[in-house]
């Protein structure tokens, strides 16, 4: 049996076309070891949590800075759990105001991350809820 | 896991995406699941997708499982089973898999199922556990399964072994470099595909691999790979590439060629499977120490050859 690999999802729900942030996430998890599957732009929460499915994710990561977070993550969450995948964890990457996170952890997120954060921060905090250490 | 059996049977998604998830970590009770599976499988037809990287794999992939799905060629509607292979870094066993960013369309279909997978060491175009994933989506009653490869080079054929139809694509403008090639995929093509056809060089793309063709001269089995030209983007030849795929498969049938190619490769497999298994119990049971005689090669005490006379006797 080998080495059980960490795959995230790294989705970019709405309408906004900045995807560079999300690259770069998805490089800095996959220099972490992980396996990342990049979707591209402008998914629904409906494309984003049936292919969370079908690649059998432990994590997703939804990049947002339309300013849509409000009413795109409780979508993903809520289809996430209708699908039986509530053990998979969900961060949140982008510009969302500082108000705003309270509400989405209470919601099930696991971690928002806003600009300027340190990759290998990411990476950390996604090996945690996988039961892992910082190592490695 | 009678359940996990019987939920892959019934087609169901979550359970088909777990279990291709613990046969590509070798967890034993899953590949005992795959056993079980066997004898439901053997109904699909599978399709390999290869080419240099860059040459539009992914988008063509999509468009010929959007048309299979709809109904091509005259057929009935297929449920279709992708899977997508890309590369894991060598430096950090990470991988990015970006196949699904070209396969959108294909989105919210419950008959389509697109599995990304990262080829984790393996050197062929593949990944190690392919095979149990095109067994596993083949159970699970999809009819049609497309196995798009990490974009190869010339060596790397294992596809050859895994798919009944071989896609071979190239893009024009290649020129000579298609004489690079043909020692390599190009033989392993059952379908010649020059995609992005609407790129200034399709023709003379065309030419040089007819030529090649030509100066390949095999022609056994009487099939002639058929060269045909394809924008992925627009989905323009596409319907073409569909209809040779079926008359591929029906020449397999009918010619008896798809069946000596399935026994070739059952053989080799049980040869491979018989080969791990007698390794390890000849290991139990001699006790010997490879890595002792692998340090006498290494410091010149003696020849591989001698090795192995010596740990056999």
């Amino acid at each position: 049996m080998t080495a059980r690999k960490i795959r995230v999802l790294i989705a970019k729900p709405g309408l906004d076309g900045h995807d560079r942030g999300a690259k770069v996430v998805a490089r800095a998890l996959r220099d972490a070891g992980m396996e990342v599957i990049y979707t591209g732009l402008r998914q629904t929460p409906e494309m984003i949590v049936e292919a969370a499915l079908q690649e059998d994710v432990d994590v997703v990561g939804l990049s947002i800075l339309s300013g849509a977070h409000g009413d795109l993550v409780p979508r993903v969450l809520h289809l996430l759990r209708e699908k039986g995948l509530e053990k998979v964890s969900v961060f949140v990457g982008g510009i969302i105001p500082e108000a705003d996170i309270p509400g989405l952890q209470a919601a099930g997120v696991a971690g928002v991350f806003g600009p300027g954060t340190p990759t290998t921060d990411v990476a950390a905090a996604i090996r945690r809820t996988q039961g892992e250490g910082d190592a490695g | 896991m009678a359940t996990l059996i019987e939920r892959v049977a019934a087609g169901d998604r979550r359970a088909l995406a777990v279990l291709i998830s613990r046969l590509e970590r070798e967890d034993p009770e899953a590949l005992e699941i795959l056993s079980q599976l066997h004898r439901r499988t053997g109904r699909a037809m599978v399709v390999g997708i290869t080419g240099a990287p860059g040459t539009g794999k992914s988008t063509l992939t999509a468009a010929l499982g959007a048309l299979l799905r709809k109904g091509a060629a005259g057929r009935d509607p297929q449920r279709v089973g992708i899977l997508a292979v890309d590369p894991t870094s060598p430096f950090t066993g990470g991988a990015i898999l970006g196949d699904r960013i070209r396969m959108r369309d294909l989105a919210g279909d419950e008959g389509v199922f697109i599995r990304s997978m990262a080829s984790r060491g393996a050197l062929g175009g593949l990944s190690r556990a392919t095979d149990s994933a095109v067994r596993a989506l083949d159970a699970a009653g999809f009819d049609a399964i497309l196995v798009e490869t990490v974009g190869v080079g010339q060596a790397e054929t294992d596809i050859s072994r895994q798919a009944q139809t071989v896609v071979v694509v190239v893009t024009p403008g290649l020129g000579d470099d298609i004489q690079a090639l043909k020692a390599g995929i190009l033989e392993i093509a059952d379908i010649l595909v020059i995609n992005k056809a609407d790129l200034p060089g399709a023709d003379s793309a065309a030419g040089s691999l007819r030529a090649m063709l030509d100066l390949g001269g095999g022609a056994e089995n009487d099939w002639r790979p058929p060269i045909l030209k394809t924008v992925g983007t627009t989905g323009e030849g596409v319907e073409r590439l569909a209809q040779e795929v079926f008359r591929h498969r029906e020449h397999l049938l009918r010619s008896g060629e798809g069946e000596r190619r399935e026994r070739e490769r059952a053989q080799a497999d049980l040869e491979r499977r018989l080969s791990g298994r007698l390794l390890a119990r000849w290991r139990a049971a001699a006790g010997r120490d490879v890595a002792e005689m692998a340090r006498k090669v290494v410091a010149r005490e003696c020849s591989p050859e001698e090795a192995v006379e010596k740990l056999l006797g």
